[in-house]
């Protein structure tokens, strides 16, 4: 229900932080979350930083699912017909 | 030095109109046609087909990353025409400006018109100018309308699409519109993209040349409504399917990027200089090679084909392997927390 | 875009897909996705094709949808208010209430603002000394911390012409209620990411404790929504229900214990009118009574009478999982985006507004 991206943060002013994703800059505000760095990801939602991005998690889990990839023979799923 | 304004008097017809089109809008549109300052311009017929087309530009702010209002109305139109191959020859321009408007926006409009006509190759004949009292209108409203050649031979329409047509798209989509946004106030983001407003004739010219026009089955530029909804138009006056890949529709990152935090589909954003072809299959490497070759096209690529049926659906093959329809935009989209 | 891409990888997402159909072969199950996010996702990837065996159904999790008629109203009779300006997110504006929207109010003058962040209302509080400047308060535990820190941020700054309208409501309450029904058949949820980086994992144990079901809090992307499916599926292979967390790498069990505190620093748990699932004890938050110069339900005169609901629109059993949008008689007729009935029609994320864009054909 809420829209929330994965920026990574660029300048930080006080409360507020610059954050950047796919080239787009925008303005973050840090209430919600301490211990915010420069080059952090953070998770924005509705103008606020509500989450640092674990990076180990990610790649922990990224791990996982390529493991598990490598296991399967590469078979092409036959195309879903969405819901009609 | 108080700035120069646009008052109710410049749009009374009297001396100060004659002013206002001599020395700003004459001087720099400069033509034999308009210099005779007759109420219409006369010119022999070009070819025994001609193509015809009118549009309002009405946009906010009215100067942009990469355009302004102006360049707007002159590639506006001039897309209109060269979208059924034509060649663009005349525009009309209809200025209606609000009273209070600055000279100087004014001068700056009226010279990127000229560069614009100038790029495109057409020329501005005929003319109309209105000032409405302030508040009448937000600064100015441009009305262009354009005549342009058509070749015997060149059948392009939204109804001509055919099954096994691919479909090319000239560029990255989106850009013109999250220009326009990022200028905008109350979204606050900063962003490098500039619109992509650019004639397209140039685009179309050289597949003409290259004897490639009769295999040009349908061509639009996804304007308002974005990618997704000329591809239903088309699909439903051709009465065919259309299936594109989600992989292949070229978008920039800083436009996914911009997507991503308002909650917009980038297939929905308007374009002001790309163009969507259905073209022949057999054609459609060389097709998409010319495209290449030109300014505008240097992105083109593939991103889909036509098939017969289901008749007047869009589908989508997206990125995973599931597929899903693509609709027309129903409502303008608003930055969204949900 | 980095944390984006990864996610949405074409060969990862193959290996996934054949996994969880291998699992769901023998048996059909329905999943609830209780996030209006996650119901788009799931369309916009094309997932639900994939997978003839599981049947996935939207949630009451789209604060839009959830908002009673009343609540429409009431922010329908702030528009009205001299020298006021409603400032909203844009999913609110074309929400119909029993006679108007606030786009139809805006056509007749009323100064409504998009914003994209309360912050942002905040600074039109400044700009506009003169004006009482109200904010939208709608969303779930997401959207409220944002919320709060603004409300936060004006007392501090002694802006007293900033207000808001609190129609926020919590999630696990609803979950709570729609089990407690026991109308509907649920093997699982999807439970909703971006509110559980505020609330953690905990508020959902009583999923798995009392209702032994399987729950998985879940990311956006396709890879995270396809995970999570292929977890929910060896929970129940194995029948060990329990709350697991998928979007792990924001997601943290304990939640983010400051948006919590600023949250519940600036309002108090009450009593909601859910639309469709009628009046939930405690999953509504209200201002406290100490910020009630920013709570616009104190500062104006908002009532409002009591309305149905549009005759004929299921929007009700929609969000309760017991209809699809396609049963609904309205559906596609007289109720489509352009000219919504329901609220499940009006937002991006409705159940009905997804199945009409990317479901028919």
């Amino acid at each position: 229900m809420c829209i929330a991206v994965p920026c990574q943060v660029v300048e930080i002013h006080g409360s507020l932080a610059i954050v950047e994703v796919g080239g787009i800059r925008r303005e973050a505000w840090l209430d919600l979350l301490g211990g915010v760095k420069i080059g952090d990801y953070v998770i924005v939602h509705a103008g606020y930083a509500l989450e640092k991005l674990d990076a180990r998690e990610a790649e922990e889990t990224l791990h996982l699912l390529r493991e598990m990839a490598d296991e399967v023979p590469d078979k092409v799923p036959s195309e879903g017909d969405g819901e009609r | 030095m108080e700035e120069k304004r646009i008052l109710l008097s410049h749009g009374s017809g009297g001396l100060m109109t004659r002013e206002l089109i001599e020395q700003h809008l004459l001087r720099q549109f400069e033509n034999p046609m308009l210099s005779l300052l007759n109420d219409q311009a006369v010119f022999p017929s070009p070819s025994s087909r001609l193509a015809f087309t009118t549009d309002s530009y009405v946009i906010d702010p009215i100067f942009f990353p990469g355009g302004d209002i102006g360049r707007l109305a002159v590639c506006g139109t001039v897309n209109d025409l060269a979208m059924s191959g034509a060649v663009p020859l005349y525009l009309s321009c209809s200025l209606i400006i609000e009273e209070g408007f600055c000279f100087s926006d004014l001068e700056k409009i009226i010279i990127s018109m000229k560069d614009a006509c100038l790029e495109a190759g057409v020329k501005i004949v005929t003319g109309d100018t209105k000032v409405v009292n302030r508040g009448g209108l937000d600064k100015i409203f441009i009305n262009t309308a354009g005549v342009g050649s058509l070749q015997d031979g060149l059948h392009i329409s939204g109804h001509h699409a055919q099954a096994g047509d691919k479909i090319i798209v000239s560029g990255f989509l989106g850009d013109h519109e999250i220009a326009i946004l990022s200028k905008r106030k109350n979204l606050g983001f900063i962003t490098h993209v500039v619109s992509d407003s650019a004639p397209l004739n140039l685009v179309v010219a050289p597949l003409i040349q290259h004897g490639l026009g009769q295999y040009l089955h349908a061509m639009r530029d996804p304007t308002r409504g974005g990618l997704a909804t000329i591809l239903n138009e088309i699909a439903g006056q051709s009465q065919i399917g259309v299936v594109i890949e989600e992989d292949l529709v070229p978008i920039r990152d800083e436009v996914k990027g911009a997507c991503e935090i308002m909650g917009f589909d980038p297939l929905y954003l308007a374009n002001e200089g790309k163009l969507v072809a259905f073209v022949d299959r057999e054609k459609a490497d060389e097709i998409l090679s010319v495209i290449k070759k030109t300014r505008y096209g240097q992105e083109a690529r593939v991103i889909g084909e036509a098939v017969a049926e289901p008749k007047g659906v869009v589908h989508l093959r997206t990125a995973i392997g599931g597929t899903r329809i693509l609709d027309v935009l129903s409502t303008e989209q608003l930055p969204r927390i949900c | 875009m980095k944390y984006l891409d990864e996610f949405r990888d074409a060969a990862i997402a193959r290996q996934l897909i054949e996994r969880i159909r291998h699992l769901s072969a023998d048996r059909k199950v329905r999943f609830m996705e209780v996030c209006g996010s996650h119901t788009v996702a799931i369309y916009k990837a094309g997932i639900k094709g994939f997978f003839p065996d599981i049947d996935l159904i939207s949630g009451p999790g789209c604060p839009v949808c959830v908002t009673s008629t009343r609540d429409i109203d009431r922010i329908i009779r702030l528009t009205g208010m001299p020298d006021t300006v409603v400032t909203t997110f844009g999913d609110m504006i074309r929400v119909p209430g029993s006679c108007s929207s606030l786009q139809k109010e805006i056509s007749q003058g009323a100064d409504v603002r998009i914003v994209y962040s309360p912050a942002d209302a905040l600074a039109v509080a400044r700009e506009n000394p003169k004006k009482r400047v109200v904010f939208l308060a709608v969303g779930f535990e997401t959207t409220a911390p944002t919320i709060a820190a603004a409300v936060l941020q004006a007392q501090k700054e002694g802006q007293e012409n900033f207000s808001i309208l609190s129609h926020h409501k919590v999630i696990p309450p609803a979950m709570r209620a729609l089990l407690e029904g026991e109308e509907v058949r649920i093997d699982g949820f999807i439970c909703p990411g971006h509110v559980s980086i505020v609330i953690g994992a905990k508020p959902y144990e009583f999923i798995a404790s009392e209702y032994h079901l399987p729950a998985v809090i879940t990311g956006f992307e396709p890879v995270d929504i396809l995970q999570a499916l292929h977890m929910l599926m060896m929970q129940i292979k194995g029948n060990r229900p329990a709350v697991e967390i998928q979007y792990s790498r924001v997601v943290k069990p304990e939640g983010n214990p400051l948006a919590v505190q600023k949250m519940e620093e600036v309002f108090e748990p009450s009593d909601a009118d859910w639309r469709g699932l009628g009046v939930i004890p405690k999953s509504g938050l209200a201002v406290r009574k100490q910020f009630e110069r920013f709570d616009a339900m104190r500062q104006f005169d908002l009532s409002v009478e009591e309305k149905p609901d549009p005759p004929g629109c299921q929007c009700g059993l929609i969000l309760k999982g017991l209809k699809k949008p396609t049963e609904c008689p309205l559906f596609g007729r007289s109720c489509n985006p352009h000219n919504p009935v329901g609220p499940c029609m009006v937002s991006a994320e409705g159940s009905c507004a997804a199945a009409y864009k990317y479901g028919r054909g």
